[in-house]
C-alpha cells in the first residue's frame, strides 16, 4: 500500500519508474497531482498555525505601546478603568471583577444543572430518550447570543426585578443566569461523554456491590470520569468569560469595581464591544488599551483551555 | 419482597428500608435530569415566544423587510441587514470550507505521527475555545489596519471563516473517520493512487458528514456579532453594496467584497442597545428572523446526521 512508502510529512513518493509512451506521461501527471494535493493540504492544515500566530502577535504588538504608557503594576492593582476620560485610569481588574462575577454565577447555574442532566443521560435515559434530547441541547446551543442578550435584558431582568426590588435595569444577574443554560448543554455532552467512556465493566461490579443506580453513578461513575467532568467546566468557564454580547446587552457599559450581582458592570468583552462601537482612532491609547484587555481575556481562556485539553485528552487515554 | 414484614427480623427490615430508600433516590435522580431538561426547553420556547409576541407588528409588515434602517423606528426595516448577511456568509462559506476540508483530510488522512502534527491538532482544538471577539480583534489589528481591507464585508466574511473553521475541520475528520478501511482498501486495489483515492472514494462517502458540520459553522456564524463588531461594521447603513452579478460583461463583479455592510446581529444589537421601547419591538422582529434562520440550518444539519445514522445502520 502507498502509505507504508510515505516521507516525514506523510507526503506520497516521486515519481512512478519509466514505463514509456502514453502510459508514462500518464503516470507522471497522476504522480505530480498526487504530489501537488498533499502539499496543497498541508497548507490548508498550517493556516490554523498561522491564525494562532496572527492572535498572538496582533495582541502583542498592538498592546505594546500600552504597556510602555501604564506600569503593569497599575494595570494589575489599580481599581478604576477610565481610559477615555481626562484623568485615565487603567486597572484592568474593574473589567475582570465583573467577568468573574458574571461567569461565576453562570457556572454555578452551568456546573449543578449539567452535572445532574448529563448522569441522567448517561445513567438513567433510555437510548431513545438521549437521541431526541441531544438534538434538542444542540438547538439550544445554536441560539444566536445576541439574541440570548435581548432575552436576559428585556425578559429576565423585568421578571426578576418582581422578586428583587433593588435590582438595576442593568445587572450582572439576569445576563449570568442566561449564559448559565446557554453554555449548559455544552458542559453537559462533554460531562456526558466523559461519563459514557467509563467501562461497563465497572458499572457491573457496583451493580454486583449490591449498588443502586444513583451510587453507581456518584461513587463509581463519577469520580472515574472525574478529569472529563472537569473538563467540560473548565471549558465551560472559559466559554462563560469570553461571552461577549449577553454582557454587552444586559450587563451595562460601566466599569465597575463590584462582585454585586445586583449591579450592573463592564465586562472585558463589553468594554471591548463598547470601545468599538466609537470611532477609535489608529494608535491612541483607547485603541490600544482594547489591545490590552484582549490580551488578558485571551491568556484567562488560554491558561483555561490548555487545561481542559489535557484533562480531556488525559480521560480518552484512560481507557 | 412479598414476605409479611411481621415475620422480618430487624436486620431484613433494614434491608428493606435500604431498598426503598435506594429507590427514592434513583427516581429523585432521574426527575432532577428531567427538570434540568423540562427548564433548558421550556427557556428556548419562552425565548421564541418572547421574541415572536414582542415583535410581532414589525414581523407582519412587509415594509420591515423591504426597508433601509431609519431614525423612526416604525419606518425602520432590515433590508441591508439581510443582504449584508448574505454577502458575508458567501464569503466565509468560499473561504472556511475548501480551507477546513482541506485541513481535516491533511490530518486524517496524510499527517504523520510527528510534533507538527501534535502542533497542528492542539492548535485546533485550542482555537476551538478562543472567545469569538479576539478574532475580532486579530481581524481589527491585522485586515483592517495591518492589510488595510478597511471595514469591509470582505473583512468580515474572513473573520468568521476563520472562526468556524474548527467547526468545519473536526465536522470533517469524524466524517472520514467514519468511513470503512474497506473502502480505501478496494480503491488501492484497482490501482488508485493515494489522491485518486481521497479524492474520488473517501471525500464523496465522508461528504454528508462534511456537509452537516458546514452548516452548523455557517449557523454560528450567521449569528455571531462580536468579531464583526470590533472590525468597526456600521449600524446605519442605507444603502446596498454593489449587485455581484450585472447585465453587461464580464457580468460578475466584486465591488460589494470592498463596500460598508451591516448585518442582522448587529442590527439586533443597535436596536436593543437603544432606550425607546419602539425599537426594541425591531430588536425582536430581527430576533425572530435570525432564530427561523439558525434553528433552521442546525434542525437540517440533525436531519441530514439522522438520515446518515439510518443509511449506516441498514
Amino acid at each position: 500500500m502507498p502509505q507504508s512508502r510515505t516521507t516525514t510529512l506523510g507526503f506520497p513518493p516521486g515519481p512512478a519508474p519509466l514505463i514509456g509512451g502514453a502510459t508514462e506521461q500518464f503516470l507522471r501527471r497522476r504522480a505530480f497531482w498526487n504530489r501537488f494535493a498533499a502539499y496543497w493540504l498541508l497548507a490548508a492544515a498550517s493556516v490554523s498555525v498561522f491564525v494562532t500566530i496572527g492572535i498572538v502577535y496582533v495582541l502583542f504588538t498592538e498592546s505594546a505601546p500600552f504597556f510602555r504608557v501604564v506600569s503593569l503594576k497599575d494595570f494589575l492593582t489599580d481599581t478604576q478603568w477610565t481610559p477615555v476620560f481626562e484623568n485615565a485610569r487603567y486597572g484592568v481588574m474593574t473589567l475582570v471583577s465583573a467577568t468573574v462575577t458574571v461567569a461565576g454565577i453562570a457556572l454555578a447555574v452551568a456546573i449543578p444543572a449539567g452535572l445532574a442532566l448529563a448522569i441522567y443521560l448517561s445513567e438513567y435515559a433510555r437510548p431513545a430518550v438521549r437521541e431526541t434530547v441531544k438534538p434538542l441541547l444542540e438547538l439550544l446551543e445554536g441560539v444566536p447570543t445576541v439574541v440570548y442578550g435581548f432575552f436576559a435584558l428585556l425578559f429576565v431582568t423585568p421578571l426578576l426585578q418582581t422578586f428583587i426590588p433593588g435590582l438595576a435595569g442593568f445587572n450582572m444577574l439576569a445576563p449570568g443566569l442566561v449564559m448559565g443554560i446557554m453554555i449548559l448543554p455544552y458542559t453537559a455532552s462533554v460531562s456526558e461523554d466523559a461519563m459514557r467512556a467509563v467501562p461497563m465493566g465497572l458499572r457491573e461490579a457496583g451493580y454486583a456491590l449490591g449498588y443502586s443506580r444513583f451510587r453507581v453513578a456518584t461513587r463509581v461513575v463519577v469520580p472515574a470520569a472525574l478529569s472529563g467532568i472537569t473538563a467540560a467546566f473548565i471549558l465551560g468557564m472559559s466559554r462563560a468569560v469570553g461571552e461577549t454580547m449577553v454582557v454587552a446587552i444586559a450587563a451595562g457599559q460601566n466599569p465597575n469595581f463590584t462582585f454585586n450581582p445586583t449591579e450592573g458592570a463592564a465586562t472585558i468583552t463589553a468594554y471591548i464591544v463598547q470601545m468599538a462601537m466609537g470611532d477609535l482612532p489608529h494608535g491612541s491609547i483607547a485603541y490600544q488599551s482594547v489591545f490590552a484587555a484582549g490580551m488578558v481575556l485571551f491568556l484567562i481562556t488560554l491558561l483555561f483551555n490548555l487545561i481542559g485539553f489535557y484533562l480531556r485528552r488525559r480521560f480518552r487515554e484512560a481507557y | 419482597m412479598s414476605v409479611e414484614s411481621h415475620v422480618l427480623g430487624p436486620e431484613q427490615r433494614s434491608f428493606q428500608a435500604l431498598v426503598a430508600a435506594n429507590r427514592r433516590t434513583d427516581v429523585l435522580m432521574a426527575s432532577v435530569g428531567i427538570l434540568v431538561l423540562a427548564v433548558a426547553a421550556a427557556l428556548l420556547t419562552a425565548v421564541m415566544v418572547d421574541l415572536i409576541s414582542s415583535g410581532w407588528p414589525r414581523l407582519v409588515n412587509p415594509d420591515f423587510y423591504t426597508s433601509f434602517p431609519s431614525r423612526k423606528p416604525e419606518q425602520a426595516g432590515i433590508i441591508s441587514a439581510m443582504v449584508g448577511t448574505s454577502l458575508v456568509m458567501l464569503v466565509t462559506a468560499f473561504i472556511s470550507i475548501p480551507l477546513a476540508v482541506a485541513a481535516g483530510i491533511y490530518l486524517e488522512e496524510y499527517a504523520p505521527k510527528n510534533w507538527l502534527t501534535d502542533i497542528i491538532e492542539i492548535n485546533v482544538s485550542n482555537l476551538a475555545g478562543v472567545p469569538s471577539i479576539i478574532y475580532g480583534l486579530l481581524a481589527l489589528g491585522l485586515f483592517v489596519y495591518g492589510f488595510g481591507l478597511g471595514e469591509t464585508i470582505l473583512t468580515a466574511g474572513l473573520v468568521l471563516a476563520l472562526l468556524i473553521l474548527p467547526v468545519i475541520i473536526v465536522a470533517t475528520r469524524e466524517a472520514i473517520r467514519s468511513i470503512p478501511k474497506d473502502l480505501r482498501e478496494a480503491a488501492y486495489g484497482l490501482g488508485a493512487d493515494k489522491w485518486q483515492t481521497v479524492s474520488h472514494y473517501v471525500l464523496p462517502a465522508a461528504r454528508p458528514g462534511i456537509l452537516t458540520g458546514a452548516i452548523v459553522g455557517l449557523a454560528r456564524a450567521i449569528g455571531e456579532a462580536a468579531p464583526v463588531i470590533t472590525i468597526g461594521a456600521l449600524t446605519f447603513i442605507a444603502f446596498l453594496p454593489p449587485a455581484p452579478v450585472q447585465a453587461t460583461p464580464p457580468f460578475i463583479n466584486f465591488d460589494w467584497l470592498m463596500s460598508p455592510f451591516t448585518v442582522m446581529p448587529i442590527q439586533l444589537f443597535n436596536w436593543v442597545s437603544r432606550p425607546q421601547a419602539a425599537f426594541h419591538i425591531n430588536a425582536a422582529a430581527t430576533g425572530v428572523v435570525l432564530m427561523v434562520m439558525t434553528l433552521l440550518m442546525n434542525g437540517l444539519a440533525i436531519y441530514i446526521r439522522f438520515k446518515l445514522r439510518q443509511h449506516q445502520r441498514s
